[in-house]
């Protein structure tokens, strides 16, 4: 650690010359693509959109993820954007009523792409407890969701972590579930609908079109 | 002149529901003259979640949670005048140290409420480290709770007949910690706003009403109590462990928004006080009544007692059924009278739960505040308000 304190220091003060140069420039460069340099920064610098509907946002991005405990700010998302103009992130934070949604679908499309969306909490990702008439079942209903994060509010953590993944996300590396990473397919619920825990004769074709898709990708 | 008043015409703004000073999904049609607001329709209805709706066919005890989540902020005071209620129907004593429990519980949660209050209001009129500030020690209350509850927000904490469990060991230092500190922060919370010349000219003499047209729009809470009311239900009722309570109750003179930010800064230091007392005088004994025909037997009894067992059932199967009848039982929640009316047809199911919600009585006056006043004032006044719109759209 000291030592490259020392040459750093050498290199600004112009000491660094020939074989020593070029060590000093090797060890400094990570080469990349364009593309996973612009999710790098992409990711690293989200404007979310100031956006509270209910319990969740007190515990989520307008409030409490921002305050000094959470503080998003160590993601580079601490700059709220009051303006869905200005915004690459919205966090439907609580339930989505019938009259709010078509005024969540038109922020959603005054954001400018590139655009993200995080569903908070059980009541935006599926109607939470709340399954009558008022409440829409589930944002996704009516607008793409990229990240859902479970919880009745989930806890700041959990929003951060739900934040972390749409990074990775955004770098083009987004997180596989589980199944993925120890090739467990085949042991999805709809996918033993038969007799003895084999998998019905719709759910093993199902399953094998999807299959596809995710190798083929 | 004349020339400049042929050319002013009325122009009509749409603030909301998506707006950073709405505290909410609050939409405001705003008729403006200049700055000046002429007239102000709030339009409410956005986070409408039909929870009384869906309290109709839940059992009793599963309809806690949904009124937990009306006002969000105040979740153990809806807790708290549903579960009240019902015990009022079916006449069932609550143990003294559940009503000790409760009311720590609730003046913890107070204080919580102003805190978040406080905290985005100073926010809207620029101040903005009041919200790092208030934030910290809220943290500090949610992890009493989520000590004793083990959940942050919506805590389902209260039942009928008492509480679900007794506090944790370790609550209690941590407690006393957290009241031998609130007064010191509430006092730092002054230093940065009572002097503050910005803070102080854009509250005080802003949206003054008068007593007498809070009482007639039915306002209650700190509002009222800021234009010299000195109504508060801890008072004025009985019940839980209030009347045994020491604790003053802050007034105001004029009833503009300087006094509504004084009234509820002041509740802050009395709740402290009034947490510390119930915790010296928490009394011995069970936390949640006996009575198994309402009350869940411990879980220790079901493998021991094949009564237990079959109460556990009735009850988790069922639920408990509650005579024909009807109740209103109101509390003093930070916002004002929150009452809880609850028609038993007999039943395990309620035929209907209704909420007499204080920030949807108080956002009535909200156009009394405004009218004639700045619109950059008009945001003040929506901030000291304190209106919840999960309480106000249920």
């Amino acid at each position: 650690m000291r030592s490259r304190q020392l040459r750093a220091r050498d290199m600004l003060r112009g000491d660094l010359e020939g074989e020593e140069l070029e060590r000093y420039v090797e060890e400094r460069v990570v080469m990349t693509n364009f593309d996973k340099m612009l999710g790098w920064a992409r990711s690293n610098s989200i404007f979310p959109l100031t956006f509270g509907l209910a319990c969740c946002a007190i515990e989520g991005i307008p409030m409490a993820a921002v305050t000094a405990r959470y503080d998003i700010a160590r993601f580079g998302a601490e700059a709220g954007r009051a303006s869905p103009r200005q915004a690459d992130l919205i966090i439907l934070s609580g339930r989505v009523s019938i009259k709010m949604a078509p005024i969540i679908r038109r922020l959603y499309d005054q954001m400018l792409e590139p655009k993200w969306a995080i569903s908070m909490g059980a009541c935006s990702s599926s109607g939470g407890m709340f399954s009558n008439y008022a409440v829409v079942q589930g944002a996704e209903k009516f607008m793409p969701i990229d990240v859902h994060v479970p919880g009745c509010p989930p806890r700041p953590e959990a929003v951060l972590y739900g934040f972390t993944k749409l990074q990775r996300k955004i770098q083009g590396n987004p997180d596989q579930g589980w199944r993925a990473r120890y090739g467990a397919h085949g042991t999805e619920e709809w996918a033993r609908g038969g007799p003895r825990g084999e998998p019905s004769a719709e759910a093993a074709k199902a399953y094998l079109a999807a299959r596809e898709l995710i190798v083929s990708a | 002149m004349a020339e400049l008043a042929e050319r002013t015409e009325v122009m009509t703004v749409n603030i909301g529901p998506h707006h950073p000073a709405t505290h909410g999904v609050l939409r405001l049609v705003v008729d403006l003259e200049g700055e000046v607001v002429k007239d102000l329709r709030p339009i409410i209805g956005y986070v409408h979640t039909g929870i009384e709706k869906s309290c109709e066919d839940k059992s009793y005890w599963k309809v806690i949670p949904f009124v937990e989540r009306m006002d969000y902020v105040s979740y153990f005071f809806q807790m708290e005048a549903f579960c009240g209620a019902v015990e009022r129907m079916i006449e069932l004593e609550i143990p003294p140290r559940a009503k000790y429990l409760r009311t720590i519980f609730l003046e913890l949660n107070r204080i919580h409420s102003h805190l978040v209050w406080l905290g985005t209001t100073a926010l809207d009129l620029g101040a903005i480290s009041m919200l790092w500030y208030c934030f910290r020690e809220r943290e500090r209350i949610l992890d009493l709770f989520e000590m004793a509850t083990g959940q942050r927000m919506h805590t389902r904490y209260f039942q009928v007949g008492g509480v679900i469990e007794d506090i944790p060991l370790g609550f209690e230092a941590k407690l006393r910690e957290f009241i031998a500190d609130m007064p010191v922060r509430v006092g730092q919370y002054q230093a940065l706003l009572d002097r503050n010349e910005v803070f102080l000219s854009r509250t005080k003499g802003t949206g003054i009403v008068s007593r007498e047209r809070l009482l007639e729009l039915g306002v209650t809470g700190p509002l009222l109590r800021a234009a010299g009311e000195p109504w508060d239900l801890r008072k004025a009722f009985d019940y839980l462990a209030y009347p045994e309570m020491d604790f003053k109750i802050p007034v105001g003179t004029v009833g503009d928004n300087y006094d509504r930010y004084r009234v509820r800064v002041a509740e802050m230091v009395e709740s402290t006080r009034i947490v510390e007392q119930a915790l010296d005088a928490l009394p011995e004994g069970p936390f949640i009544a006996d009575d198994r025909k309402y009350v869940l037997p411990p879980r220790s009894e079901l493998s021991t007692s094949m009564e237990s067992l079959i109460h556990h059932f009735k009850l988790v199967t069922e639920g408990y059924r509650v005579g024909p009848g009807e109740l209103y039982y109101a509390i003093e929640s930070p916002r004002g009278e929150l009452g809880c009316f609850v028609l038993a047809d007999g039943s395990a199911k309620p035929a209907r739960v209704h909420f007499r919600d204080p920030s949807f009585v108080n956002l009535q006056a909200f156009r009394d505040m405004s009218v004639g006043s700045y619109i950059a004032d008009m945001i003040c006044s929506l901030g000291m308000l304190d209106p919840i719109l999960g309480g106000v759209d249920r």
